[in-house]
């Protein structure tokens, strides 16, 4: 413990020790990593000392690592049931693939048309490959989503055009976990003959995947999402796709990826992906328990909370509970909780760079004051019962305390601002408030 | 984990997890309230004054960890200043005192000085005899 043993001040919070010998850990926060389970791990082990060789060599070195390449090809092939693991490309992480999967149709089809359709969730990896290409002249249509985050389906319809080379449509979104109409979306897309990317980064490994069944031209994930190592990315691209690389060398991965296979790091994602076939309706169902628990006691916990996305059930991934607590900002939320051992992410101006909210909260018509006490838990397949009713305890006295500290907190009880989650009639909204009081701007 | 990181400097988390002067002064004799424009956090101060002198200030803050750091140490900053002094009060003195501050959370210090500013005018506004004696200092920064 290099740094001090801070005291905190909320007495059920046990004594000032260092936090980390006391607390309970709860990582909720899967969307960003998973641990390397122990046997993907040491399905790794020996590609990093004995069998060391570049799958481009053709002697017995390389002759071996290639075999292991289509061994995690078919791994990764069987997670989201395509049929030809030929069209499983790896690449370094979702965001690779994504960038392949949209820059690479745009300039494949460059003759064809320059428009582009993406629904207006999609992940960072997607909006900003897209924002490139209409800087070099190419269009795109973002498709709205209902406040549930659903996408509106008569929009997607009439925002493809015959100049249309790419729908870009994400499985399931990463900030709050709504399961997009995929089958809908795709017989949209081959009803116009248009090519449909699927970003599956956020539910590869926790819901049945199949390709064929949605009629997907390109499907991207990561292993690092389900329990395998980072630096295992993919993209699957069937015959439906003419694609161009983006990265220019030599004829790794048929040409369509250059550079030297990441070869330990695919072995293991391969691993962790025959893994997640197996465990996938355990995962489903653990995690769909304590999601359940978790909102349940979460809301009766707390007032003015309330849930973003779509309710627990069809719609929404198991794994995710996406928070607006109000009257409170979202980072204050999030370092309170790192302090009692919880690990969570957050949507918040906050906690970005960019001191802006998170642009999924603003598709789905979030109010500012909501985006800014928004809060991130995901769950996976080693948390637990106990992990979930601490959780519960601990975030309802972190959110007691920062709601003591917030004058929104106080100019609610006294009737000068309005609730946004449950209005009481009483006092003008926090908008208009935070509108007024920010007259001058901040620098 | 043997070692647990934090996200800002011991200083800024003490402030953050034990921040002093958090509350209000039911009879303040200046209240400021100012949100940023930039992130959408909201500080409001509230002082008592004494023969030009502040003698105590509150804060509250709806805002992250380094807004609510910048608050507690701003309030404990000017506690015992004159009004002149108080009035050419700068956020960097709060960046110092905190021992800095991530370049993009400076904006927070910024809030924090313009909310002791809005509470020195509503001060000045509430009593007019004070004003006379500040009146050769300019009001904002």
């Amino acid at each position: 413990m290099a740094s001090r043993g801070f005291s905190f001040p909320i007495p059920s919070m046990g004594p000032s020790e260092p936090i980390s010998r006391v607390m309970r850990h709860v990582f909720l926060d899967h969307q960003s990593a998973t641990p390397v389970l122990p046997e993907v791990f040491e399905a790794m082990r020996p590609y990093f000392t004995e069998y060391f060789g570049n799958a481009s060599s053709l002697h017995q070195h390389g002759l071996r690592v290639r075999d292991a390449l289509a061994t995690a090809r078919k791994q990764m092939a069987g997670l989201i049931q395509a049929e030809n693991p030929d069209d499983i490309f790896f690449t370094s992480d979702g965001t690779e693939s994504s960038n392949l999967a949209i820059k690479g149709v745009a300039y494949a089809n460059e003759r064809k048309g320059r428009h582009l359709v993406v629904s207006a969730t999609e992940h960072p990896s997607v909006m900003n490959s897209v924002e490139f290409l209409e800087k070099q002249g190419w269009t795109c249509t973002r498709v709205g989503v209902t406040p549930a985050g659903l996408i509106k389906l008569d929009e997607l319809e009439a925002a493809i055009t015959p100049q249309t080379v790419l729908v870009a449509v994400h499985h399931v979104n990463h900030d709050i976990g709504a399961i997009q109409p995929m089958r809908e979306v795709g017989r949209l897309c081959a009803a116009k003959g248009v090519p449909l990317y699927v970003d599956c980064e956020a539910s590869a490994g926790w819901l049945p995947i199949d390709v064929k069944d949605w009629g997907a031209a390109l499907v991207s994930f990561s292993a690092h999402r389900f329990y395998g190592p980072k630096g295992a990315g993919v993209l699957y691209r069937n015959r439906k796709a003419r694609i161009v690389s983006i990265l220019h060398g030599g004829v790794q991965e048929g040409g369509r990826r250059a550079g030297t296979e990441n070869i330990p790091a695919i072995v293991g994602g391969g691993v962790a992906a025959a893994i997640a076939v197996e465990r996938l309706q355990a995962r489903i169902a653990h995690t769909g328990v304590l999601q359940k628990r978790l909102w349940d006691g979460l809301s009766s916990r707390i007032p003015y909370i309330q849930l973003n996305g779509p309710l627990p059930g069809p719609d929404r991934i198991t794994t995710n509970l996406n928070l607006s607590t109000e009257f409170i900002e979202g980072e204050g939320q999030l370092l309170l909780c790192d302090l009692n051992g919880i690990a969570v992410a957050s949507g918040s101006s906050c906690v970005s760079k960019s001191l802006k909210i998170s642009h999924v909260l603003g598709a789905i018509g979030l109010d500012h004051a909501l985006a800014q006490g928004n809060i991130i838990m995901t769950l996976g397949e080693a948390n637990t019962v106990e992990d979930v009713d601490y959780v519960v305890e601990t975030f309802a006295t972190i959110v007691k305390k920062l709601r003591g500290m917030s004058p929104m907190w106080d100019e609610f009880e006294r009737g000068v601002i309005d609730s946004v989650i449950a209005p009481t009639g009483r006092g003008k909204s926090f908008s208009a408030h935070a509108a007024e009081v920010s007259g001058k701007p901040a620098h | 984990m043997s070692d647990t990181y934090t996200l800002y400097n011991p200083t800024v988390m003490d402030h953050f997890m034990n921040p002093r002067n958090m509350g209000d002064l039911k009879d303040a004799d200046g209240v400021g309230e100012v949100g940023a424009a930039a992130c959408g956090d909201i500080m409001k101060i509230s002082l008592r004054i004494k023969d030009g002198r502040i003698e105590d200030a509150r804060f509250k803050t709806f805002g992250c960890g380094s807004a609510i750091a910048s608050s507690s140490m701003a309030t404990e900053l000017i506690k015992g200043r004159t009004i002149e002094e108080a009035l050419s009060f700068s956020n960097e003195e709060v960046v110092d005192a905190l021992g800095g501050l991530p370049p993009v959370k400076i904006h927070c210090s910024v809030l924090a000085e313009e909310a002791l500013k809005a509470a020195l005018e509503d001060y000045v506004k509430r009593h007019p005899e004070a004003a006379k004696a500040v009146a050769a200092q300019p009001v904002s920064a």
